[in-house]
């Protein structure tokens, strides 16, 4: 559903939503994954990214996402300097993703301490963002609310079981979308929820034996 | 949000409201916010569009590649043409002006988009200027671009990459038209007429940038679109109609992007990034952005 606001917006440093603001919110949703400034940082361009990246900022713009900045934060200028200063270690490459990849697409490899996390993300014009692979596993997350994305075991109950837990924190589901690739095989979770879902829902939801993987997105876009 | 703009217009007549007034209504049925919190993140948006347009007339910005900046306050300072002192010359100005400080990394509101960013602001604020409009007004008619533009999001297409400039600044203009026949005084119908009208006139333009930059031609792109906006808002406020339905217009706009070939979106595989001069600077200004 688009909204006007989409349009009328976002406010952001120039010169292109798609290849600045854009790049931003895929580096910020990488950030998220590890729940703060990584450490290190592989940034694998793909298409037009890596072609025309250098002289939009993309560069500028995805690290300026690593480090916290939103889109319409001026430092993203000096978004490689500041990294420097704080110590991420980033690493750009040019690379050529499947033949069905949108023209705009990066894969960011993210660690922070202990943690590492992959996601494949691209940018579809007007600052909308969409990440279709993280840790190897296929999503869509716009990055339009606080997400949570898990691998269960399909079994009888588990989406009760969830969505209880997110009740009971006081969180209210804004969609939710099961799918799995057989009967019996693992079923895969996307909820995107209106309030933001504390590390104790992720790790609630981890302490389950069926819940293969779970991990959180923050909120990058909208009002 | 409406996925035609005809049915948003049949919707005004029916309801005695302006195409504002029905996008407000259904973006907080939409969303879940009040019509006063959606205004005011416009007003908010409007605030930054005027400090953009500010930054860019001041002449001192230039861009990475340095091929853009310094042109908006040209025709503030510079020489008279026929346009001398009238709204036209201010809005082609305030156009440049906003693409200038998006080219240089400065603060914008992409609307439709980072590229396409200067036509409407150009637009709405030049003639409220002129008309002594207040800001209630302009905050009205960015809600009714938003919704022109959203119609475009769904039937056709706002990016360059996919669809070439005609859905980038061609966009931006017809937004820019139709929220402006509105804010002067047209009917929803109008406001739907000047949206074919203008956009008539944008069908086909390719995304050709040099070195796949958002600055030339760009940033005079931004500057004719708000001129052929203009000859939209004219035409439609003198009760001239297009027999072609804007909704139409929009998806022919959407179809001659999905027809048009990669060179053309924003690839500097043709047009203007592949003539002799452009392949030239593009490798100059490129080779000058990776050494700064």
């Amino acid at each position: 559903m688009v909204s006007l606001l989409d349009i009328i917006g976002p406010v952001m440093v120039g010169p292109s939503s798609s290849h600045t603001a854009g790049a931003c919110r895929l580096g910020l949703l990488a950030r998220g994954l590890v729940s703060g400034t990584p450490q290190s940082a592989l940034i694998e361009l793909h298409g037009s990214f890596a072609r025309t990246g250098e002289g939009h900022g993309t560069d500028k713009a995805i690290v300026a996402g690593l480090l916290g900045f939103r889109p319409d934060d001026e430092r993203i200028r000096t978004a490689i300097q500041i990294a420097e200063q704080e110590g991420l270690d980033y690493k750009f490459e040019k690379t050529t993703l499947s033949d069905s990849s949108h023209p705009n697409t990066v894969r960011i490899t993210v660690e922070r301490g202990e943690i590492q996390a992959t996601l494949v993300g691209s940018s579809l014009g007007a600052g909308r963002v969409l990440v279709t692979e993280i840790d190897g596993y296929p999503v869509e997350v716009t990055g339009n609310f606080h997400t949570i994305a898990l691998v269960a075991e399909d079994r009888k109950g588990s989406i009760a079981r969830i969505t209880r837990i997110l009740a009971d924190q006081d969180i209210n589901i804004a969609t939710l979308r099961v799918s799995r690739k057989q009967k019996g095989g693992d079923a895969f979770m996307v909820i995107e929820c209106d309030e933001a879902p504390g590390e104790g829902v992720r790790d609630e939801l981890r302490a389950l034996d069926w819940v293969r993987w779970a991990r959180r997105l923050d909120k990058v876009s909208g009002a | 949000m409406y996925r035609s703009l005809l049915e948003a217009i049949r919707d005004a007549e029916k309801r005695g409201m302006s195409l504002s007034q029905v996008a407000l209504d259904l973006e907080s049925k939409d969303q879940g916010r009040s019509i006063d919190d959606i205004r005011a993140s416009l007003a908010r948006a409007l605030v930054v569009m005027r400090g953009a347009i500010g930054d860019g007339m001041t002449g001192d910005l230039r861009s990475a590649s340095g091929l853009v900046g310094g042109d908006a306050a040209k025709l503030r300072t510079g020489p008279d043409g026929p346009l001398a002192n009238t709204p036209f010359r201010d809005i082609l100005a305030r156009a440049l002006a906003v693409q200038e400080v998006n080219a240089a990394m400065g603060v914008i509101v992409a609307a439709p988009t980072a590229g396409g960013a200067g036509t409407l602001p150009a637009v709405l604020t030049g003639l409220a200027k002129a008309r002594g409009l207040s800001d209630e007004k302009l905050v009205d008619a960015l809600a009714t671009a938003g919704l022109i533009g959203a119609v475009i999001a769904e039937r056709a297409s706002l990016s360059g990459a996919e669809g070439g400039c005609q859905a980038e600044t061609g966009a931006g203009a017809a937004m820019a038209a139709g929220s402006a026949t509105e804010m002067l005084g047209g009917t929803p119908s109008q406001a739907g007429h000047a949206v074919a009208l203008t956009m008539q006139g944008m069908l086909g333009l390719v995304c050709d940038p040099l070195g796949g930059l958002v600055e030339l031609p760009c940033v005079f792109r931004n500057a004719t679109g708000a001129a052929i906006a203009l000859a939209g808002i004219e035409m439609a406020l003198a009760g001239i109609t297009f027999a072609i339905p804007c909704d139409e217009v929009i998806d022919v706009m959407g179809e001659i992007g999905r027809e048009m070939d990669v060179r053309y979106r924003e690839t500097a595989g043709g047009g203007l990034a592949a003539t002799p001069t452009g392949r030239k600077l593009a490798k100059e200004r490129l080779y000058q952005i990776r050494r700064s």
